[in-house]
């Protein structure tokens, strides 16, 4: 492969923030996540958890409560609004004032005609759902207490309110509390503050099971309002709780970072009774759990630690497979960084601004494996703020340096970057085209001309830069009228294509000299996660998150003969063990055989002029390669050259003088800006 | 361990004006041990019984007069003694209501106390120093008294002590902050003086407690600087050259005790046994500064036994009789019964347990959730069982015994039932209380097993080393016991089980055992897992595939001659002929070779050791270092010998038996024929091992410098260019 001068770049600070909420749809298999920047993300777990959709947050959005109602997602939050979600837009849809305060919890019948929610003055409101909108209904009893947690019983009849110090039943229909269950506080200095009722699941056996903050889990007879059994499971505070749908097992998420698994068994072999036992605790964070789904093969959790954890149970899937495997969640499964080929530019994406940065220099001599001198270090040249309340969702820089823009929900900002020696200037572009209103993504075309930006219903709007201004050319629409986002741009290097690819799996390719749909990639049923357009020979290249990868040839309109082989050799069984997708697509114009790909732990060089490795070679071998005699290394060596010096890859970028930019952000380093947990794991403890 | 018991109050204490005193002038034994006479400054005596808490009978002096010293009880003639004013003695009996009409006499010299032995004469102790027998100063009460203390010289602390047929009357004395000690013998009366040395200038002591055993007077006295000394004075001292001139006397430190801030005001330090002293008034070591505590110290390790917090304020008094403290604290008078077994090493460091045991058995692998509720079913099951046994052995009609009833029914009854109430005794006894009551029911069945050759209680003795609560220096009897009957179980669950054995019992075992006959050996029933142990690993065949560390034993035969020249050529031929299963087998029986596992795994000091081993006879020898090198052989032909969860020794702990025991009988072995083709073996051994460790060493190179490359590649920093091949 050769030597490269590689950058190896660790000040992109990038600081996921803390989970807050999550709710499983088991129908669609799609999880979804509430940050506690009001950012929701949609992770799909049929197609290999692959988070496909990202809402970016608000500035006063925060998030306690997220509920599905069928395909429709809402949202609870403590500036006392409930919000719904446009998941095809990545927007909210509406929000609306709930007029009781700031709001605890959100929880919706089973039938999904009522939606619940939990208000700080004591009252629970009950909301219609309608088609296009949702419409308060009435007040149930008021409270003296904040409501906290909620949970309906299977019937819809009834309700279970946790509050301060106790927990409440309504009956539904009359909204009329029935009975009260007192929740002992904790004992000694705890004894004074009120216990918090964090969590509730009302079971169809009308068993009401609570997590509070004196650590306990407890289980109510809601038929008499007793208390059957209390667990004591943890000295702080028990968050979070879920009940699978079967009703067999509860997991409870709590503030020393363990995740406890209870399970409804009988205690003894042959005996009737069942009774919820503990069974299993967890231990994948290092902080509060805040936020927990329990589904019928996994338990997923997450919180303060930023990570989001699969935690598959080993009595429900096949050992020693993908599914068994736990999964640990900790970045974005797409690219926050931009490269500027051209000039050794790096743009980095925050919620909150943008940080342009030049590469460092140095005189490049050395032998592989040296850390060269630094003759020039790297430099911030700008750190934009963003305007408005709106997080920024997606942001480019023209790989010529001379253009930025970022997008969020509301408004696209473009910039003309202008360098004269050590100063920038910037200039914002003032006017735009009316259509650019908002954008999932956006893209430079190479030669900067112009700048693609994804829209509503799968469009792509194409706007030529010329100095100073802007001018709308055209708006590309797929024929299949899809409403998916799309997620994916890429323009070939003559600036004669684009591909798009959305989130429904979609790929279109448009033609940009003629301005029209050129073809439609055959939908793959995984959802893709990185593509390109090689330089050379035009082939697209599509990676998707089942690890799959195919080349399209855009002049045959057919797969190409390599791509064929792949897929009737089919690939390395650990490449496709793999668990995160590869984000970024690079090609080496020195080589065209050589494509460069990235995920979050290696970057590999595929040489489509090397054999394909057979399944039980080994796939790792760039260290044996190197130990054994140049005249066998040919005989030895495959398509798939792996990498995995580097760790934490946030981005892997050739630049145009070969030099290779490798950004990392070690998790140590994410962990290390955490507050200090309130427990900390010491040796066998 | 000594242990504090739960105390209870005897009485509410008559508060004086002055807060520094809490009111008794002092508790005497009466009748029994079970009841006191505790006298109050403010008139009053008072009978109580101690375990009913409760009070039998008081006598109270008339206002304006007061009792001067603490009240007696002769029990000769059942009646109480007492001074009142200084100078009036006062006897009274029980019935004897108003003690105002009760005998009196008034004598010429002011009285310091009164002392009363068991069984003997109460004694008078004047202020003077001078000592009358009560009965002979009742016949002339006016008699005069003699001056044997000097000018500006006072009694600070007295008490009376037996010795054998004497009877003594000890006291201390303050001259101008010297201490002088007083021995004053009745019948024929000799008086000894000895001169205290001075602590640092100023501090006096704060109590004194004396005691008598081993035909010495032992003194203790504390400082309020926490040092706690002992002086020993023989009681057949110069009992001619009496005088006023003061021996000095010799003193050591017994303790230091830490006191914290400041010094000690109100302390007070009292013997209980030859290696436990009571101290109060002296902050507990890890409970900070408040001195509120009574504790029990062990002299011998310096070890805090027990530890108990008093509530209220401590005057620093104290009293013992039989096994019960008695301590002033608050406004009550507290008693708490105490104990203080004999105690080893083992137990005053608490190494009684063996941790690799415990640690061996504990569970490898992860149970399944079915495991868990099956294991929990049978647990259950179990407890009901005890419980139902329990019961049933509650309401059996014998009467269950205590441990003193047992210890008594060891030293006569038959082994049957001493079998039986024994293991009665050890159903019942919970855990805590085990460990006091294990030691002194195995000492009492050795001795009985010593000194009759009929009694020997084989089931029982391994029941009570079973409860890993015994150890060797508690029971210095048992192991060779065991090996005189020939019981070799016990003998190996001694040497498991015991932390502490003596290398010498090592050595007088291995000795047993190798020398016994395989028939006697394999009669002896052995703890099954160390039998399995070793039935697996003498039948395991060697797998020619597995060498441990590049070891394998044919190299080491190719090139063992090479070096020792052409000599040897016979043995080479030997070695030969002689076929490789030959060379497997193992040179002692199986149990044999289980006993002698055991003896492996002891722990020792190889100075110890090494002087007992040269007992063994060459022949033994030349077997023991067979046995050693088929283990050593079997060890390193496989890759994991050890099986998990059963003792077993290890290559190490052979390897050194196979150093002492060259080293004990190097000499002998160089001169016997039969042992040449061993150390010849032996010796490749050495060479390989040698071998292994340099190739380690080199080894250990090359991991230091992968590890200083992963160091360098750990730190970047947060920007670095670097060269990459790819």
């Amino acid at each position: 492969m050769g030597e490269f001068v590689v950058h190896r770049v660790r000040f992109f600070d990038y600081m996921p923030s803390a989970i807050r909420a999550m709710a499983f749809n088991n129908r669609s298999e799609r999880l979804a996540l509430a940050r506690a920047d009001g950012a929701v993300e949609i992770f799909n777990f049929a197609d290999n958890y692959f988070q496909e959709k990202v809402i970016p947050g608000q500035d006063n959005r925060t998030i306690e409560a997220l509920c599905w109602v069928g395909q429709r997602l809402f949202s609870a939050s403590l500036n006392g609004e409930i919000t719904e979600y446009d998941l095809e837009n990545l927007r909210p849809r509406y929000s609306m004032v709930a007029y009781g305060g700031p709001i605890w919890t959100i929880s919706s019948n089973n039938q999904g005609t009522l939606l619940a929610v939990g208000c700080e003055d004591g009252m629970v409101k009950m909301f219609e759902v309608l088609e296009e909108r949702i419409q308060f209904q009435r007040n149930l009893d008021r409270q003296k207490s904040r409501i906290i947690s909620l949970s309906w019983h299977p019937s819809g009849t009834l309700i279970a309110a946790g509050m301060m110090d106790m927990i409440r039943i309504f009956d539904a229909e009359t909204g009329q509390a029935t009975h009260r269950l007192l929740v002992e506080r904790g004992v000694g200095a705890s004894k004074s503050k009120e216990v918090v009722v964090w969590s509730v699941a009302f079971l169809s056996d009308r068993t009401i099971i609570s997590g509070d903050s004196a650590g306990k889990v407890q289980v109510w007879d809601g038929l008499t309002g007793t208390l059957v059994r209390t667990h004591l499971v943890t000295k702080w505070d028990v968050l979070a709780l879920s009940v699978t749908q079967d009703e067999s097992s509860l997991a409870v998420g709590t503030s020393e970072g363990t995740v406890i698994q209870f399970q409804f068994l009988s205690s003894t072999v042959d005996q009737r009774d069942k009774e919820w036992v503990r069974t299993r605790t967890f231990k994948n964070h290092s902080h509060d759990v805040r936020a927990l789904a329990h589904i019928e093969t996994a338990v997923i959790s997450g919180g303060m630690d930023t990570q989001l954890v699969v935690r598959p149970l080993l009595d429900k899937v096949e050992k020693n497979t993908q599914e068994s495997a736990l999964r640990k969640m900790a970045f974005p499964h797409r690219s926050l960084v931009c490269c500027a080929k051209k000039v050794g530019l790096l743009l980095f994406q925050f919620p909150e601004h943008l940080e342009l940065w030049r590469l460092g220099e140095s005189d490049g001599h050395g032998k592989p494996g040296d850390s060269l001198a630094v003759k020039s270090k790297p430099e911030k040249l700008i750190q934009l703020k963003r305007k408005g309340e709106d997080h920024i969702c997606c942001s480019a820089l023209s790989p010529c340096g001379g253009w930025m823009a970022y997008s969020t929900v509301s408004s696209i900002r473009l910039y003309r970057l202008q360098y004269d020696n050590n100063n920038v200037s910037i200039i914002k572009v003032s006017k735009l085209p009316k259509v650019l209103s908002s954008a999932h993504q956006l893209c430079f075309s190479p030669d900067s001309s112009k700048l693609f930006a994804s829209s509503s219903q799968s469009s792509v709007i194409v706007v030529a830069l010329n100095r100073s201004e802007c001018k709308y050319l055209y708006t590309f629409r797929p024929k299949s009228g899809s409403r998916q986002p799309v997620h994916l741009l890429s323009a070939s290097e003559d600036g004669k294509w684009l591909a798009t690819a959305n989130t429904g799996c979609e790929i279109y390719v448009y033609n940009l000299e003629k301005l029209k749909l050129h073809c439609k990639v055959p939908v793959y049923s995984s959802c893709p996660t990185a593509l390109a357009i090689h330089p050379v020979s035009s082939n697209l290249i599509m990676v998707h998150a089942d690890q799959q990868i195919f080349e399209y040839s855009l002049v045959q309109k057919e797969y190409t003969e390599w791509s064929r082989k792949l897929q009737k050799h089919g690939l390395h069984s650990l490449w496709l063990e793999r668990d995160t997708p590869i984000v970024h697509i690079n090609f080496n114009p020195r080589n065209p055989a050589h494509i460069i790909l990235h995920d979050t732990f290696m970057f590999c060089i595929i040489d489509q002029s090397l054999p394909l490795p057979e399944a039980k070679s080994l796939l790792y071998n760039q260290m044996t390669l190197r130990s054994v005699p140049e005249s066998e290394r040919l005989r030895h060596s495959h398509a798939f050259k792996i990498c995995k010096n580097f760790q934490h890859l946030m981005c892997v970028s050739l630049m145009e003088d070969h030099s290779l930019v490798v950004v990392e952000r070690p998790l140590q380093d994410i962990m290390s800006q955490l507050p200090a947990p309130v427990r900390q794991k010491k040796f066998a403890t | 361990m000594a242990a504090l018991y739960e105390g209870y109050s005897l009485c509410g204490l008559v508060q004086a004006q002055n807060l520094s005193n809490s009111g008794i002038w002092g508790i005497e034994e009466e009748r029994d041990s079970d009841h006191v006479v505790v006298t109050d400054s403010a008139r009053s005596v008072t009978l109580y019984k101690v375990t009913d808490q409760k009070p039998l009978g008081s006598w109270t002096l008339k206002q304006g007069q007061t009792l001067t010293c603490p009240a007696v009880f002769n029990s000769q003639t059942k009646e109480y003694v007492a001074v009142s004013d200084n100078k009036v003695i006062r006897i009274w009996k029980e019935e004897n209501v108003f003690l105002d009409k009760a005998f009196k006499s008034t004598v010429s010299s002011d009285v310091w106390g009164i002392h009363c032995a068991r069984e003997g004469q109460p004694v008078v102790l004047f202020q003077c120093g001078a000592v009358r027998v009560l009965d002979s100063l009742l016949s002339a009460p006016q008699q005069p008294i003699e001056e044997v203390l000097v000018q500006e010289e006072a009694i600070r602390w007295s008490t009376n002590i037996t010795a054998e047929t004497q009877q003594f009357v000890v006291f201390t004395t303050e001259q101008k902050g010297d201490y002088f000690l007083y021995l004053q013998r009745l019948n024929p009366k000799t008086l000894q003086k000895y001169r205290l040395e001075r602590e640092e200038p100023g501090l006096s002591p704060l109590s004194f407690s004396a005691s008598y055993r081993d035909k010495h007077i032992h003194l203790l006295y504390i400082y309020p600087n926490g040092h706690i000394y002992q002086s020993v004075v023989p009681v057949r001292g110069r009992g001619a050259d009496e005088g006023s001139q003061a021996l000095p006397l010799p003193r050591s430190q017994v303790l230091r005790l830490p006191v914290g801030e400041g010094l000690l005001e109100a302390a007070s330090a009292l013997v209980l046994d030859e290696a436990h002293v009571a101290v109060v008034g002296v902050p507990h070591p890890s409970a900070g500064a408040s001195k509120d505590f009574l504790c029990i110290w062990n002299t011998n390790f310096q070890t805090l036994q027990a530890g108990k917090e008093m509530a209220g304020k401590i005057y620093g008094q104290l009293w013992h009789i039989s096994n019960k403290l008695f301590i002033p604290h608050g406004k009550t008078l507290s008693v708490i019964p105490y104990e203080c077994p004999k105690s080893s090493l083992a137990s005053a460091l608490g190494k009684l347990r063996q941790a690799k045991s415990e640690e061996a058995k504990a569970p490898a692998s992860v149970p399944s959730w079915n495991n868990i509720l099956h294991g929990e079913k049978a647990q259950q099951s179990r407890t009901v069982e005890t419980r139902k046994t329990r019961t049933n052995r509650k309401t059996q009609s014998t009467p269950t015994l205590t441990i003193d009833q047992v210890l008594e029914l060891i030293k006569t009854a038959p082994v049957e039932e001493v079998q039986k109430e024994v293991e009665g005794l050890l159903s019942r006894v919970d855990t805590q209380g085990l460990q006091s009551s294990v030691g002194q029911l195995a000492l009492a069945l050795v001795s009985r097993s010593l000194g009759d050759p009929a009694f020997y209680t084989p089931i029982t003795l391994s029941q009570l080393v079973h409860t890993q609560c015994l150890c060797h220096s508690l029971c210095p009897d048992l192991v060779l016991l065991a090996l005189e009957r020939k019981d070799y179980f016990l003998c190996q669950l001694c040497l498991q089980f015991f932390p502490d054995v003596p290398e010498a019992v090592t050595c007088a075992c291995l000795k047993a055992f190798i020398s016994m006959s395989d028939n006697d050996a394999e009669k002896a029933n052995l703890d099954p897992d160390s039998i399995s142990f070793m039935e697996t690993f003498i039948s395991r065949k060697r797998d020619p595939a597995v060498s441990q560390n590049g070891f394998s034993p044919t190299s080491l035969e190719v090139d063992l001659p090479q070096a020792l020249g052409g000599s040897n050529v016979k043995t080479r031929e030997e070695k030969e002929k002689t076929p490789a299963p030959t060379e497997q087998m193992c040179p002692v029986g199986l149990h044999k070779a289980v006993l002698l596992n055991e003896v492996l795994q002891t722990a020792y000091s190889d100075t110890f050791l090494l002087p007992h081993l040269k007992d063994l006879s060459s022949q033994h020898v030349v077997l023991f270092l067979q046995y050693l090198q088929f283990l050593y052989q079997k060890y390193s032909q496989e890759a994991s010998p050890q099986i998990d969860g059963l003792r077993s020794p290890s290559l190490t702990q052979i390897m050194d038996w196979v150093c002492l025991v060259l080293d004990a009988h190097f000499t002998v072995l160089v001169m016997t024929p039969e042992a040449r083709g061993l150390l010849l073996n032996l010796h490749s051994f050495v060479k390989s091992q040698v071998r292994l460790v340099s190739e380690l060493g080199k080894i250990e190179g090359s991991l230091q410098e992968l590890n200083k490359m992963k160091m360098k590649m750990k730190d970047f920093g947060q920007y670095s260019i670097e060269l990459n091949c790819l």
